[in-house]
């Protein structure tokens, strides 16, 4: 079998190499879900129907998402001796002038955000030289809106199975000691060393276990993982190979949201081709053992992320947490010892066989190693999804990588770690993103979600929105979270309709070290960090909100109103046309006013005018 | 024993059990630590968060924390208590109504918990109240939910998935708006719920809780009377009311627990119906009479009767006393063996077949134990609706990995949980079971050292095997070889195998070759003498086995001591000080037959009701309607009482003292916890009170407990038997002598037959007496409601259990429904050679295609005129489970 892995790769090389350095022009469009939100197939439409009409032999190739989100639907094309270009924002009428590029027109360089390797075009900066991608290292996601996910030759023409193979090479305890050296921590969020789980499990007594895959990536604002599968869904399979003959076992689950519809379609083909190639079967690559991976779809309930509950689902139960011990690398998977490693963790694992555990160390801190990949949201500039090394501080990322706060406002919070993350303020953005120094100051690693906010946030109102999600979300299983969760919301609720009291705030302090303390899972003891890390670093706007009945960010609307300017109104009557509430009145040409009395502060007129005459005020008692 | 660790617990350093958690630890050193979701018959939960300890610095909740060598335990921190105090208060505001103590009072453990913790009612103003209004669920008949109540500690959830294993409930909805139940808005009674309200029995703060139970004056430890599971039941009573029961803890045969006929059934005892005083049959009417009158007509026509125009039908109902006393009655005042019961009906051929193979005709195993098997056949036995306490030892030997293997034409509730279903067809065991049989000796998978050392008759037995090829074990049982084959290999490669049977196996006219195929199976791997294997016919009734072992039954004397024996009948003659008769008697269906075309004059009937029971049930009313003098003997006035001469009006379960034997043997205590009703009196009284009118001696005995000592006196199985002996649990026979500790598990060492070894049994397959043909082409097989009992005399005056099923269904498949144009719900006519019957349809996939099944509890509609009274050659049992009908709509 290994003899046969040679020859595939010997091809997939030379394929690879042909398309990429042939001498037939190749398109490629980033189809991936956040490609495909911003148009991507009916680029891709346009620039087929373009170029069909032609005698032009072409080649398409639909690629996975290479992270510059803001910047979809990107393409690239390479024309036989010239340097890749890589387009941005690629809409129809964009599309229409790249394909007359490819047919041998100008190069459009207004539309044109980077070049793609060696060759350069004067004026047109290298990809990796461009502010968004100078800080970052793409390593986990180096395949992702480069290689046809489709395709396995395209994944191991670059190095994907060269890690199963060498992890192959290697005894047991041999590759427990390269993960162990290569410091690779759960990717997940806990942070767990890997290594030392897969110890467990396989220390654990058992005939039978099993490998899981936690690709139920709940968190609202994260899509790290799910970018990953549509766009490089063998780094997965590789590493949960690997893992699956380490700790012996024969059988994996991928656990992934039905939410993620086409990362599932990718997995599917991908599982398929690597049954094909023999690398998953009844002798995984000639490791004379039998490895093979299903796919079971989450239905949509955060709280599956916990390895405990995603096992209850896994088994058809209720998703709900149960205590541990026993931890799942003890008894996991109907009883079995049981590993559970989220996609980014094994894609990292691939990449460490593949490179060793030297290479994949270079980067990071002391304690934690290599890179991590985040989802960069909010109110930022340049929204996407980054790699870099653990380490880079919080203002690297907002400001360097994602170009700062987008609306020309202030900046004020970052929350990072997803809903149940803590939100820091600015003179915290210098802390290194590590596991440590974010628990440090309050909040969470998290699988990698960063929120960015600005100043027109109220931070009460902010973590009320995530108590809402995780009140919501709660299983319901223990009284601490279903209960606790909710007596935050409910409190948090009326601090911001302006029904909150002073001593409200000591109640919420108590709660969420209650909540935290005494839940069942991981759930319960996150979800108050949005509370605290408020009320620690923002604690003023609760002051605010219970004792002038004010919100300082304008944001609440109990505290607010409409009114409109003398000066800057037209009376154009846009907002008056619009209000739901017939509230706005006017001559035309006239100044408006705003009846309070009616007024429901839907902020539809504020929004509405391009004059600036709707000002939002504080209300008067 | 156990090994113990020290560990240190709030600074004082105890010895606990290693594999103990830290919960258990700290109960058993009496130092109480919060708790509102641990059970110990449950695994950890830790879902209610009141046992939060710190363990070495560390807050884990002792529930699920196992206790470690050295380790430090603190239950009593600042940090412990102020997130106790926390969890608890949170737990009042939202499910307390905001109260420590809650309405219903004590009960309530959250209300000691809050007070523990040093709740302080005033500081849960602070929280917001509930914002949502519950109300109860009062769907069930037994019990209510409140879910404003429920603290959601899921005891409830994993009693009825752990414990009962049906699952019916789980926590719905998520947040603040979960709940209990089975699934959004539907209410309990729609879910799968079998009702044994053993999660009602352990919720802790009374959201479930029973609605028909009273607080009880007292409590009166007893044996539950419905099926030979033999449950021990405390029964509460108030005045001369039964007004609660609660399972036993104690007792090994049912450790606590119940189903609800066994907790909730017991209401019939102070039904209004209940037959209060004698009556005598006068100008065709029964009409009221004293019991001197009563005694007296009876006394006399039974003086003319005596010999062989006599008969007794006695009653597994009956405790082991008065069966005993009746079989007496018959041998040694009326001089006749015609004495016989109503396991001539469902378990003749286990006497007749066990006896021959393994040298006694009972249960090998004990219950409990059958839960420690690796694998269960479970072949004709409905388990978890006939006999629902063991069905939770087969739901535990599976939860505990064991295999499960159910062989039953109908589809029935065990068949979701095997590993291996096999729908055959009726009638077809022994091809089935030989068919298995053949593929475990093929593959090698027999075991020779067991069968060369303890069995006889293999070759023999091994060359009958020939016949079974597959293509005819296919034909006759129409099941493809290869799942007859996996049932081998699993059966016999997955040790102890138990094989549990019932009346699906007996019930035939070839019931004891069924039977022997099973002791066949048994034999040929070593699965028997061995804790948790062994062949286990159920037994239906509270003391089937009593009865039986009693000697109501015509050919042997208690201990199956053979009455055509010269050593034991003289052994009886000089015991009753009377001369006995040495000629077996007749059999049930003997007797009934015997009015028309025998000798029979006289029938003394105890407690039972073959106007429903008995196959082709209208030639046993024209039995009774015909025989000269027939006396009726029971608790109310039954379909067969009303062609009664005279009626006795017999005392119920729960009014006499004496023992029930179960089904695993086990010879348990029956009290008395209220006095008879009305005028009637208890069966013992009634036959002694005969006797002595005909001018007999031998029957004056001043308590149940003299009679127990004359029986063990005569019995060789009860020579160690006392009603002392069992005051608190008790004992199963094999128990010869006053120091014996009784017997878990039967033939360990040899077998009880005269060279000490089990026998196989060559078996030639023989086909139902009546099979389908084209003017009756289906089958119809007779199956048992969970909710209801025999003729159901009793349940059907349970009001909540009638409301759970309260009418005959005639369950028939969706193919079979289509072409007779039949919906669930139309009235339907079912017609077989002897008659017909009309009940409502059930469309369902639970019955086969070409077979329909029904109960036959209902006196509107009884099954049993269609069934088929043709019977086992051997053992003398009508074939009840097969006969030829047609369906259509009425």
């Amino acid at each position: 079998m290994t003899a046969g892995f040679e020859q595939l790769r010997q091809t997939a090389e030379e394929q690879w190499e042909d398309l990429t350095t042939g001498d037939i022009p190749v398109i490629t469009v980033g189809t991936a879900t956040c490609g495909r939100s911003a148009g991507a197939l009916d680029t891709l439409d346009v620039l087929r129907g373009e170029l069909a009409g032609r005698e032009l032999e072409c080649r398409f190739v639909e690629v996975g998402c290479l992270g510059p989100c803001y910047a979809e639907p990107l393409v690239t094309v390479s024309l036989p001796g010239a340097a890749t270009v890589l387009f941005a924002s690629v809409n129809i009428k964009a599309a229409r002038k790249i394909a007359a590029y490819v047919a041998g027109g100008e190069l459009p360089e207004d539309l044109a955000f980077a070049t793609i390797g060696t060759d350069s075009i004067p004026g047109i900066p290298e990809l990796m030289e461009t502010p968004v991608m100078k800080g970052q290292v793409r390593r986990v996601l180096r395949n992702c809106g480069v290689i046809d996910p489709g395709d396995i030759r395209h994944s191991i023409a670059r190095g994907a199975y060269s890690g199963l193979q060498r992890a192959l090479e290697l005894d047991r305890d041999a590759r427990i000691e390269e993960l162990d050296r290569s410091g690779l921590r759960g990717r997940g969020g806990a942070g767990f060393p890997v290594s030392r789980k897969w110890k467990f499990c396989i220390d654990a007594p058992g005939d039978t276990r099993y490998i899981i895959c936690n690709a139920d990536e709940g968190d609202p604002g994260a899509f790290m993982n799910r970018s990953l599968l549509e766009g490089d869904p063998h780094a997965l399979l590789e590493g949960m190979i690997i893992a699956g003959l380490t700790i012996g076992a024969a059988e994996g689950y991928i656990y992934c949201r039905a939410e993620y519809p086409l990362a599932l379609a990718r997995l599917a083909v991908a599982i398929e081709q690597a049954e094909e190639a023999g690398f998953l079967g009844p002798d995984a690559l000639g490791s004379g053992r039998p490895f093979r991976i299903k796919v079971k779809e989450g239905a949509g309930a955060f709280v599956c992320g916990e390895e405990t509950a995603l096992i209850a689902s896994l088994e058809g139960r209720r998703g709900m947490p149960r205590p541990r011990p026993p931890f799942p690398a003890v008894s996991g998977l109907w009883g079995c010892p049981t590993v559970i490693n989220n996609v980014e963790t094994l894609a990292s694992v691939a990449l460490i066989f593949q490179h060793g555990a030297a290479w994949y160390a270079e980067y990071g801190t002391t304690r934690s190693k290599g890179t991590k990949t985040f989802a960069l949201v909010g109110n930022v500039a340049r929204p996407g999804l980054v790699e870099v090394p653990l380490g880079t501080t919080l203002r690297e990322m907002i400001f360097d990588i994602g170009g700062g706060v987008a609306s020309g406002h202030r900046f004020k919070a970052v929350q990072t770690g997803g809903p149940s993350g803590g939100c820091l303020p600015e003179e915290k953005l210098d802390i290194p993103v590590d596991y440590e120094s974010l628990q440090e100051a309050g909040t969470i690693m998290g699988s990698g979600g960063i929120v960015v906010m600005d100043e027109r946030t109220c931070m009460v109102d902010f973590a009320r929105f995530f108590l809402d999600f995780a009140a919501d979300e709660s299983c319901g299983k223990c009284g601490p979270c279903r209960l606790g969760t909710r007596q935050l919301l409910r409190i948090l609720e009326d601090i911001t309709q302006g029904k909150g009291t002073v001593s409200d705030l000591e109640l919420l302090e108590g709660l969420c070290h209650n909540v935290m303390r005494g839940s069942l899972c991981g759930l319960g003891a996150t979800a108050p960090n949005p509370v605290l890390t408020t009320l620690r670093y923002f604690r003023e706007e609760y002051v605010a909100h219970v004792e002038s009945r004010t919100c300082p960010a304008l944001a609440c609307r109990d505290f607010i109103a409409f009114e409109i300017d003398e000066e800057n109104c037209t009376g154009c009557a846009a907002c008056a046309a619009l209000c739901p509430v017939d509230g706005i009145s006017g001559e035309k040409k006239d100044l408006h006013t705003i009846d309070a009395a009616v007024c429901i502060k839907c902020g539809v007129c504020s929004d509405t005018c391009t004059f600036g005459a709707v000002e939002t005020v504080q209300a008067t008692p | 024993m156990s090994q113990k660790i020290e560990v240190s617990i709030d600074g004082s350093t105890v010895l606990v059990d290693a594999s103990a958690t830290v919960l258990e630890a700290a109960l058993e050193h009496d130092l109480f630590v919060p708790h509102l979701c641990h059970d110990p018959d449950l695994e950890p939960a830790g879902v209610c968060r009141l046992c939060l300890v710190e363990v070495d610095g560390r807050m884990v909740t002792a529930c699920n924390t196992p206790v470690t060598g050295g380790a430090e335990i603190r239950t009593d921190t600042e940090e412990v208590k102020e997130t106790r105090l926390g969890a608890v208060e949170l737990l009042l505001v939202n499910h307390h109504h905001g109260k420590i103590d809650c309405e219903e009072g004590t009960a309530c453990e959250l209300n000691r918990i809050a007070r523990f913790a040093g709740v302080d009612e005033t500081r849960l103003d602070r929280y917001r109240p509930p914002d949502r209004t519950l109300s109860k669920d009062t769907s069930n008949p037994f019990f209510e939910f409140d879910p404003s109540i429920c603290v959601l500690c899921g005891i409830c959830v994993r009693t009825c998935d752990e414990i009962v294993g049906v699952a019916a409930i789980d926590f719905v909805q998520r947040g603040f708006d979960t709940t209990i139940g089975s699934a959004p808005g539907q209410l309990w009674i729609e879910s799968d719920c079998v009702s044994c309200g053993e999660c009602v029995e352990r919720c802790p703060t009374g959201s479930l809780s029973f609605t028909g139970f009273e607080v009880p004056e007292r409590e009166v430890t007893t044996t539950c009377t419905y099926c030979g599971c033999g449950c021990g039941v405390h029964l509460g009573v108030t005045g001369d009311r039964l007004v609660s029961a609660r399972g036993q803890r104690e007792n090994p045969s049912n450790e606590g627990r119940l189903c609800v006929k066994g907790r909730f059934g017991f209401t019939f005892v102070n039904s209004p119906d209940r037959l209060s005083t004698p009556l005598i049959r006068r100008n065709g009417i029964l009409q009221e009479a004293t019991w001197d009158e009563a005694l007296d007509l009876v006394a006399e026509k039974f003086s003319g009767a005596r010999g062989d125009a006599f008969a007794a039908i006695a009653s597994a109902k009956l405790t082991n006393e008065e069966n005993y006393l009746i079989q007496k009655f018959s041998r040694a005042v009326m001089g006749t063996n015609n004495v016989d019961h109503c396991a001539r009906l469902c378990h003749s051929p286990t006497v007749a077949g066990l006896v021959q193979s393994f040298g006694s005709g009972a249960m090998t195993s004990s219950s409990k134990d059958l839960g420690d098997a690796r694998c269960t056949l479970a072949i004709g036995t409905n388990t978890t609706a006939a006999h629902p306490i063991i069905g939770l030892q087969v739901m535990r030997s599976i939860r505990a990995g064991g295999k499960l293997i159910v062989v039953n034409p109908r589809e029935i509730e065990l068949a979701r949980y095997a590993d291996l279903y096999i729908q055959n067809r009726a009638g077809s065991d022994v091809a089935l079971l030989m068919g298995m049989m053949r593929v475990i000796v093929d593959e090698g998978l027999h075991d020779p050292e067991f069968i060369e050392a303890r069995c006889e008759n293999f070759e023999a037995f091994r060359d009958s095997l020939a016949e079974y090829d597959e293509a005819t074990v296919e034909e006759k049982t129409g099941v493809p070889f290869e799942q007859i084959a996996q049932a081998a290999r699993m059966y016999a490669e997955n040790s102890p195998a138990a094989i549990l049977y019932a009346m699906g196996i007996t019930q035939h006219t070839h019931g004891t070759d069924n039977v022997l195929a099973t002791s066949n199976l048994a034999l040929l791997t070593g699965n028997v003498g061995l804790p948790s294997g062994g062949v286990n016919p159920l037994r239906g009734q509270s003391n089937v086995q009593g009865a039986c072992d009693m000697g109501a039954l015509p050919n042997v004397y208690p201990g199956y001591q053979k009455v055509d024996l010269p050593e034991v009948k003289a052994k009886f003659e000089t015991a009753w000080g009377v001369e006995l008769d040495d000629a077996p008697g007749l059999t049930h269906l003997e007797i009934l037959a015997g009015v028309t075309a025998g000798p029979i004059r006289a029938i003394y009937l105890v407690g039972e009701n073959p106007a429903l029971s008995e196959a082709d049930a209208t030639h046993a009313r024209e039995a009774m309607e015909k025989v000269d003098f027939l006396v009726v003997q029971d608790i109310f006035l039954t379909e067969s009482a009303e062609y009664a001469d005279v009626v006795l009006p017999a005392a119920s379960f729960a009014e006499k003292d004496g023992t029930f034997t179960n089904t695993e043997r086990r010879v348990q205590r029956v009290r008395k916890a209220i006095a008879p009703v009305g005028d009637s009196r208890d069966d013992a009284w009634i036959t002694c009170a005969i006797a002595r009118r005909m001018g007999e001696e031998g029957f004056d005995f001043d308590s149940a407990e003299a009679v127990m000592q004359e029986i063990a006196a005569l019995t060789p199985s009860y020579g160690g038997i006392t009603h002392e002996r069992i005051d608190q649990i008790g004992l199963q026979w094999p128990c010869p002598d006053a120091s014996h500790p009784g017997t878990r598990y039967l033939h360990a060492e040899t077998f009880p037959r005269p060279n000490g070894r089990g026998r196989f049994f060559p078996l030639e397959y023989r086909p139902p007496d009546e099979e389908p043909d084209a003017e009756y082409p289906l089958v119809l097989t007779t199956e048992r409601s969970l909710y209801h009992y025999h003729t159901a005399t009793m349940t059907r005056r349970v009001p909540g259990l009638e409301t759970l099923r309260s009418e005959e269904l005639v369950e028939i498949h969706p193919l079979d429904a289509v072409a007779l144009a039949i919906a669930s719900g139309d009235r339907v006519r079912v017609t077989s050679r002897r008659g017909e019957v009309e009940a409502h349809a059930l469309v369902t996939e639970v019955s086969p295609p070409g077979t329909i099944s029904m109960t036959f509890h209902f006196h509107e509609a009884p099954t049993n005129v269609l069934t088929n009274a043709a019977y086992d050659p051997v053992a003398k049992i009508p074939e009840t489970k097969v006969c030829a009908v047609r369906v259509e709509r009425a």
